[in-house]
């Protein structure tokens, strides 16, 4: 089952940065990498529940503000620890717009 | 045919064995390790950081799969050996796995003892003792408002300071009336426990658990003294027993642990036994530097290389909580037939005694001032008369040369033999001997071949100086680098950065060969702040998506996400009004919290980060700029009311303390930085801990540079004096300047200083010529940098992304993709 919602223009994802998206109780960080490719992540870090979404972004990764943890923006994976993975998500683009998929 | 060795134990000691056994002869055995943790060799002593987050797991790994590959080291993980056959020379693991040897050694450690109380067999009841502890630590004490520790020796404490560092109420309970009461007298003791308690750690003398209350979880924690406390943790710190399981199962001669002889070899010569899980000569212990003579034995005997026997050792301990000084060693209680020499000065917290008998010394305990502790040290091992040193020998070494000195060791000083690492048991000499001889020229070099400094890392800064020492000239011509993404220090990109035309961080990477495509959070700011340095902002433009969330945002991040606020309050002189505008802008924005700085400002805690730019907005109407108390940049000019209020002022510090923030606000640092102007020698504003500290005097300024009220106090250094206003302006513009381009990005003044020692810094300042050239490029920066970061994120459009974009579920569709990125 897949549950498709639309977020924004693709221009409002600040490339090396994120935007937070919040849908009733989610928090979800969509981040754009410096290639241009977006991914939509938890915004909650597994460590300590930073906000992944005020990170430093480099290349897929993201390092948590709190207390620099890694993840892995494709696998939702702490890199170098062992923390629980953070929930990733589906995104596709049409038309500029990026859509996002909550199943 | 190289013979057989199989290592039952994956931990520090018996790994130290194999590390010294390959240094001597690499080729005599094949090597099997098996290690009950599913991970590779790390740093047990380093736990405690980990729990209070000041480093992390990777930080406290001794040796990478890539050691194990390369020494051709199998590595059997998360296996435990269950079984030993003596007859066959063979060992069985949990997984199934059945191997020879021709010798064997076993480094099981020990294992926490928990005692029996009702509730201890409830979740969360746990001891302290490996990562996965430490994890599950972490992970419950999130949850819980109250944590108790039992025991009040070193693991205690430090899961106690661990445990509060996270926020959490943390309970101490110990049995006896005293803390730390194996290495200390009550005396240490009581200042000890002191200093623990403004860290939020509450104790409970002369207390023990009564029972665990819970159904599944711990829920309640009942003490011997008739109070409880509801609390979601206990973590038992209540001392080691020698894991001597598989001794006992293989029927070797075991007591308190498994015997061994001289050379660490068990009742059956084919198999030796090292650290915590031996007993030698009646004696077991559970510090390290013991198990490490141990093992430099050892490690001998297996190449065999001809040694002397392990005859057994002096126990010295350090605490590893920051902003703890604490060494003890030796008989520290004494007897009637000791004497004791003691200082004692409770205002300042530092506590020395010497336990002396037959004009020796035989027990030290050092509080709050340690740095002469491995001198004390060598003066017990070796049994020195200290009669003619006795009058001036609490004073410190350095009292004996008549050298008053400015903190650290002097190692030149020092003996060969004169330990420098007491985790490690790593004398001088070591150290010395193995730069020349190995031609190290990096501090981790030192580390990884000497292993001095590799354990809680107090004495880094010691095995540093006798690196420099040792090298002379050579010490700049190598620098490690400043992250994994590079093999490149601060100095060869800096030189780099100078010599070169880069417009942005990118080119820099690019330039000097980055592994990575993006950098690092180690790195990436570091480069954009010398390209900020070099340019100014009107050059360079500051790349937000490079530097630390602070900066970036503008804010102090919290422990929750949100955001601190602190307008700027110049030189700590504000106005009803301006009071009364704070407090308004606190009342609209519902904030949670506010609160004075130590500098004099008001700080609005509890700021959702989409309130920042309505926040700033609103503070800039009424004429407040941002205080830039989360800036790598001026944070704050301390004052005391000086002349203008105080019967003691001899200047003007308020009128002053305004003029010089005016003058270096706005300008990007290496670290933060603190001015302070004291009207007087009394000195008020505190400025003998500051970056730049000034304090007045009848004839003029006192100028005092590089201060430090953090972690580590480091007390100021007197740069000069000056008698007029435009003398210390220009010294003040001066300095700043220097330090933005000397320093290392990341590095405080008191740490470049003693980096690069303050006669070099002297050198600069007290020439006219150098001085006025670092005035020039400090006024031309300062053109560009003046402006309020609050106002200009705003224009930019920055803060857009401060918003977050809110989805409502009618707003879901159904949507069939053609593209996908």
């Amino acid at each position: 089952m897949q549950n498709w919602i639309k977020i924004t223009e693709l221009e409002n994802i600040p490339l090396m940065g994120a935007r937070v998206i919040k849908y009733e109780d989610l928090e979800i960080a969509i981040f754009k990498t410096k290639d241009g490719s977006i991914y939509a992540i938890n915004n909650i870090c597994p460590h300590r529940q930073g906000k992944l979404s005020d990170g430093l972004v480099h290349e897929k990764v993201v390092t948590c503000p709190l207390h620099n943890t890694d993840v892995d923006m494709i696998s939702g994976e702490s890199i170098g620890e062992e923390y629980e993975c953070t929930k990733t998500y589906e995104l596709k683009i049409e038309n500029s717009l990026v859509y996002l998929n909550l199943k | 045919m190289k013979e057989k060795l199989i290592v039952v134990g994956n931990g520090m000691s018996g790994l130290r064995v194999i590390e010294d056994l390959l240094e001597i002869n690499k080729d005599k055995y094949d090597i099997t390790i098996f290690g009950e943790e599913p991970y590779v060799n790390y740093n047990r002593i380093m736990l405690s950081y980990i729990l209070s987050q000041e480093k992390t797991f990777e930080d406290t790994i001794i040796n990478h799969e890539s050691w194990y590959t390369q020494n051709n080291i199998t590595l059997h993980k998360g296996d435990k050996v269950i079984s030993i056959d003596k007859l066959n020379k063979t060992v069985t693991s949990q997984n199934g796995k059945v191997e020879n040897y021709d010798k064997l050694l076993i480094a099981t450690g020990s294992k926490p003892f928990i005692p029996q109380t009702v509730g201890s067999n409830l979740n969360n009841v746990i001891a302290f003792r490996n990562k996965a502890d430490v994890d599950t630590i972490i992970k419950t004490i999130d949850k819980s408002k109250t944590a108790v520790v039992v025991g009040g020796g070193l693991l205690g404490l430090e899961a106690a300071y661990g445990i509060a560092m996270h926020g959490v109420k943390t309970i101490l309970v110990h049995r006896s009336g005293s803390i730390l009461s194996q290495q200390l007298d009550s005396t240490g003791g009581k200042l000890l426990q002191e200093n623990l308690e403004k860290y939020g750690i509450e104790f409970k003398l002369n207390t023990t658990i009564k029972q665990i209350n819970g159904i599944s979880d711990v829920e309640e924690v009942e003490f011997s003294d008739g109070s409880s406390v509801e609390s979601n943790i206990v973590v038992f710190a209540t001392g080691i027993i020698p894991n001597k399981d598989l001794a006992i199962e293989a029927k070797l001669d075991t007591k308190k642990g498994i015997i061994v002889d001289d050379f660490m070899a068990t009742s059956d010569k084919s198999i030796f036994a090292v650290g915590e899980c031996v007993e030698h000569k009646g004696n077991t212990y559970g510090l390290v530097a013991p198990l490490y003579e141990q093992g430099k034995v050892l490690a001998k005997k297996l190449a065999d290389v001809e040694v002397d026997g392990y005859s057994g050792s002096t126990l010295s301990t350090r605490l590893k909580i920051s902003g703890v000084d604490l060494f003890s060693a030796g008989d520290y209680l004494g007897d009637e037939t000791t004497e004791e020499l003691i200082l004692l000065d409770e205002k300042v917290g530092i506590y020395k005694k010497l336990v002396i008998y037959d004009n020796k010394i035989i027990g030290i305990v050092l509080y709050g001032d340690t740095a002469d502790a491995s001198w004390y040290l060598k003066l017990l091992k070796e049994h020195t008369d200290i009669s003619d040193l006795r009058t001036k020998i609490l004073f410190g070494k350095s009292a004996l040369s008549g050298d008053s000195g400015h903190g650290g060791d002097d190692v030149n000083s020092m003996s060969d033999d004169e330990e420098v690492c007491g985790c490690n048991g790593v004398c001088k000499g070591d150290v010395v001997n193995a730069i020349k001889d190995k031609d190290l020229k990096s501090l981790s070099d030192v580390k990884s071949c000497t292993k001095a400094g590799a354990s809680c890392g107090s004495c880094l800064g010691l095995v540093e100086q006798i690196l420099v020492n040792t090298l002379g000239d050579e010490y700049n011509a190598v620098e490690e680098g400043i992250c994994d993404c590079c093999d490149v220090g601060h100095k060869e990109i800096k030189e780099c950065i100078n010599e070169n035309e880069f417009s942005d961080v990118y080119e820099v990477f690019e330039k000097l060969n980055w592994k990575t495509n993006d950098g690092c959070i180690k790195c990436r700011p570091a480069i954009n702040y010398y390209l900020l340095v070099k340019y100014n902002d009107d050059k360079y433009k500051n790349d937000k998506r490079s530097a630390l969330v602070n900066d970036r945002n503008y804010a102090n991040i919290q422990k929750d996400g949100t955001y601190s606020v602190v307008p700027r309050i110049w030189g700590g002189l504000t106005s009803p009004q301006e009071l009364k505008d704070i407090a308004d802008i606190a009342v609209k924005y519902d904030v949670p919290t506010v609160k004075f700085t130590g500098g004099q400002r008001l700080d609005m805690l509890g700021v959702k980060k989409e309130q920042l730019a309505p926040m700033w907005k609103d503070l800039n109407d009424c004429g407040f700029v941002s205080g830039q108390a989360y800036a790598k940049g001026l944070r704050t000019v301390k004052t005391c009311v000086g002349s203008q209020w105080c019967r003691f002022g001899t200047q003007d510090s308020m009128a002053m303390g305004v003029k010089l923030e005016k003058l270096t606000w706005g300008s990007w640092t290496p670290h933060k930085y603190k001015i302070a102007v004291s009207g007087c020698p009394r000195n008020c504003a505190e400025a003998t801990i500051k970056d730049f500290g000034v304090v007045a005097v009848d004839s003029g300024w006192e100028i005092h540079i590089a201060g430090n009220g953090g972690i580590k106090v480091r007390v100021t250094d007197l740069l000069c004096k000056v008698e007029t206003d435009e003398e210390l302006i220009e010294y003040t513009k001066a300095f700043m300047q220097f330090y933005r381009e000397d320093a290392y990005y990341l590095e405080r003044t008191a740490h470049w200083l003693e980096r690069v020692g303050l006669e070099y810094v002297k050198k600069i300042m007290l020439d006219t010529q150098k001085r006025e050239y670092y005035v020039l490029r400090f006024e031309e920066s300062q053109k560009s940098a003046q402006v309020d970061p609050w106002a200009k994120a705003i224009e930019d459009g920055f803060t857009k992304e401060f918003s977050p974009i809110v989805i409502k579920p009618e707003e879901s569709v159904s949507f069939e993709a053609k593209e996908i990125n």
